[in-house]
């Protein structure tokens, strides 16, 4: 069975007179612990079928079943547990707390799943130092570079140990040595059996995925198996990544 | 216990997060809460005052002993100050020695009855002393040291033999001994009254003050000396005193009936005295009160009310500021209760801290008012907590709506606002 199931999933926007058809009938299936690169143009569809896929927003037609059940079927207290708790958000625009601090923004996730404090505290200074944020805990967004942010954003995704990482444009900010360990942070997931999904722009980071989406204005214009993945090449920032509790 | 932990949790956050929310916009965040303050001050200031003066009241009661009530011409509290009322008062008839004497031949029940006469106040003099003190100069018959809540310190009280022979013998109030008699006891010395020698028999326990006045400072002589110098028309004031707690009422009843009788007050009209109690007085005390209090409420709920609707407007305003955390909070898993939490919480804060500052004002204000009295100072506990639960109260329901808005924004939507 597979862990996601979409079905002509159509998604558009009505802009006064005009519709912006951003999905125009996306099908796929993905199973549980693959390792995916979605690709496309800028502005293909890309982020909203993310944002479908993250339980965030609704298809306009088509249906979407996580897990064997029909997401339009879910209550929104429903939806927040499976937004909390199976799927970890790497947001193209970061979408950090602008007044908390990185800690704070890492630990977030973990408030709303009821963790108690000082695991939680603990969780979240590890998930950062993941990132190679252990100096950083204590900054607020506007006192941290681009590609920090960044990080602080992917360590929010991961805190919470999520079987679906979704991660929009997550190396977009990074130079290649820091964008390579956040890969290997990944990779590491993927080996554990997490399920991955990362969009890109760059094919150097679609590589290291085991299967590559082509999407192109608003429809998959290619699926197709990576034959022979990349290895992220720093092994030592994967080593970081804590065993599952 | 999970859940235990979860909501704990939650709570902590959503406070963490009102606390910043509010230390970020202090201006906007002051001007809302005074609105709150200014509410919970109004009743708080009242209310502190007031107990402060009850304080007083109650302590004035123990002037009179156990069970005791007073019968005198005019009320203990006037209410009216026409001329018309004021002469009733003045018309009604005296009472005599002879009225308390026959009263107490007639009240089976009374345990005691006292008579006293404040009649003068002047200077008094002693061999012992430099200056001379102005005291106030009291007659009484030797059971008026019972229903007066007098006690002998030293020597004795009135005897009826003083009281028979209507003889120039006096017990001095413990201050008035101290000052008169700075060195040794004043027993068997004498003290001068308008020209007259009293010889002191004995000296009371002290009474402490009322309003910052003692009550210590005044010179009893017997009832019927006082009738000789100052004529026998001197009112009187007369106390009786019930053997029991449940006797008391019937105690009043008779000696109500026995006073119309001796007094000739006409079947159907009203008493043409007054009885005063204890009870009586708080119960006048309270009614007057009342109407203070109630004032004070409603320009205190006015004011709630206004402010509230200030926090609900500034909510409004951090809602629609806040737009994008609350779709980033959904994002990550709050559900609409935490979106609600949250905002619930940042109301009753902001209204709990207007109304913390509101009570410390009140009832600083309060006891300083109360201060000018010269009345110890008071913290009205309930009236603190009920000012503070009112805030919550508020918080929570003008705070409801915006959460409920912010709650229900669509995540997604909230997420691209800018
Ligand atoms: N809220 C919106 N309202 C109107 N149009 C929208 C909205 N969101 C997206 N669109 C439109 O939908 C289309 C797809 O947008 P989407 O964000 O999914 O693109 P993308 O593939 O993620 O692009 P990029 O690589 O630049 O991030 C675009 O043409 C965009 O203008
Ligand atoms: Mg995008």
């Amino acid at each position: 069975m597979s862990l996601i199931r979409i079905r002509n999933l159509t998604r558009h926007y009505v802009m006064g007179v005009e519709t912006v058809h951003a999905l125009r009938g996306v099908s796929l299936d993905i199973s549980k612990g693959e390792y995916i690169a979605i690709m496309g143009p800028s502005g293909s569809g890309k982020s909203t079928l993310m944002n479908l896929l993250g339980c965030l927003d609704t298809p306009n037609s088509g249906s979407y079943e996580l897990n064997g059940t029909n997401v339009a079927d879910m209550d929104d207290n429903a939806l927040a547990e499976v937004r909390n708790r199976e799927i970890g958000f790497v947001f193209q625009s970061f979408n950090l707390l602008a007044r908390s601090d990185s800690l704070h923004n890492v630990e977030l996730p973990l408030i709303y799943a009821g963790v108690p404090y000082e695991d939680r505290r603990e969780r979240a200074r590890q998930a950062l130092a993941n990132v190679g944020l252990a100096e950083r805990m204590h900054h607020k967004p506007n006192e941290l570079s681009g590609g920090q942010r960044q990080r602080v954003a992917v360590a929010r995704a991961l805190v919470n140990d999520p079987s679906i990482v979704l991660a929009d444009e997550p190396t977009g900010n990074l130079d290649s040595r820091t964008g390579e360990e956040i890969l290997s942070l990944f990779e590491q997931l993927s080996r554990r059996g997490n399920t991955i999904i990362v969009v890109t722009h760059e094919e150097d980071v679609a590589q290291h995925a085991r299967r590559i989406i082509r999407i192109r204005d608003g429809l998959i214009a290619a699926d197709e198996v990576n034959p022979n993945p990349r290895a992220a090449r720093l092994v030592g920032a994967a080593e970081r990544v804590p065993a599952p509790a | 216990m999970r859940s235990q932990i979860q909501l704990m949790a939650e709570v902590r956050e959503a406070f963490g997060m009102a606390l910043n929310a509010i230390g970020t916009h202090k201006l906007r965040s002051s001007l809302t809460l005074l609105g709150i303050l200014i509410g919970v001050f109004s009743i708080i200031v009242v209310a502190t005052a007031i107990e402060a003066l009850q304080g007083n009241i109650e302590k004035e009661m123990s002037q009179l002993g156990s069970h005791t009530f007073q019968v005198q011409r005019f009320p203990a509290i006037q209410v009216e100050d026409d001329m018309e009322s004021v002469e009733k008062y003045l018309r009604r008839k005296r009472f005599y020695l002879s009225t308390a004497r026959q009263l107490e031949e007639r009240s089976t029940l009374a345990k005691h009855v006292g008579v006293t006469a404040e009649v003068d106040q002047g200077e008094v003099f002693s061999l012992y002393a430099k200056t001379a003190p102005t005291v106030s100069y009291r007659g009484m018959s030797p059971s008026a040291f019972e229903t007066r809540n007098l006690v002998v310190a030293e020597g004795r009280a009135l005897s009826e033999t003083d009281m028979e022979s209507a003889r120039y013998v006096t017990v001095l109030g413990a201050d008035l001994a101290k000052k008169l008699f700075p060195f040794g006891s004043p027993l068997g010395k004498w003290v001068q009254f308008r020209g007259v020698k009293y010889t002191v028999v004995g000296v009371l326990e002290a009474k402490g003050s009322i309003f910052g006045q003692s009550q210590d400072n005044f010179m009893s002589v017997p009832i019927t000396t006082v009738l000789n110098r100052y004529g026998r028309e001197t009112s009187l004031s007369i106390q009786v005193q019930s053997p029991s707690q449940e006797a008391f009422d019937d105690v009043v009843e008779q000696t109500r009936g026995v006073l119309r009788t001796l007094r000739k007050t006409p079947p159907g009209e009203e008493d043409d005295f007054e009885i005063v109690s204890n009870d009586s007085l708080i119960n006048q005390f309270r009614s007057i009160t009342l109407a203070v209090r109630a004032g004070a409420g409603i320009i205190s709920s006015i004011a709630l009310v206004a402010a509230g609707i200030g926090i609900m407007n500034i909510m409004l305003v951090s809602v629609t500021e806040r737009t994008r955390e609350i779709g980033i909070r959904r994002a990550i898993g709050a559900k609409k209760r935490n979106i609600m939490t949250q905002f619930i919480m940042e109301a009753v804060v902001l209204s709990e801290i207007g109304g913390i500052l509101g009570v410390l004002l009140g009832i600083g204000a309060g006891n300083l008012a109360a201060a000018m009295l010269l009345t110890p100072p008071v913290f009205p506990w309930d009236w603190a907590l009920i000012g503070l639960g009112v805030c919550s109260v508020v918080g929570v329901v003008f705070g409801t709506y915006p959460a409920w808005k912010a709650a229900n924004l669509d995540p997604i939507e909230s997420l691209r606002y800018e």
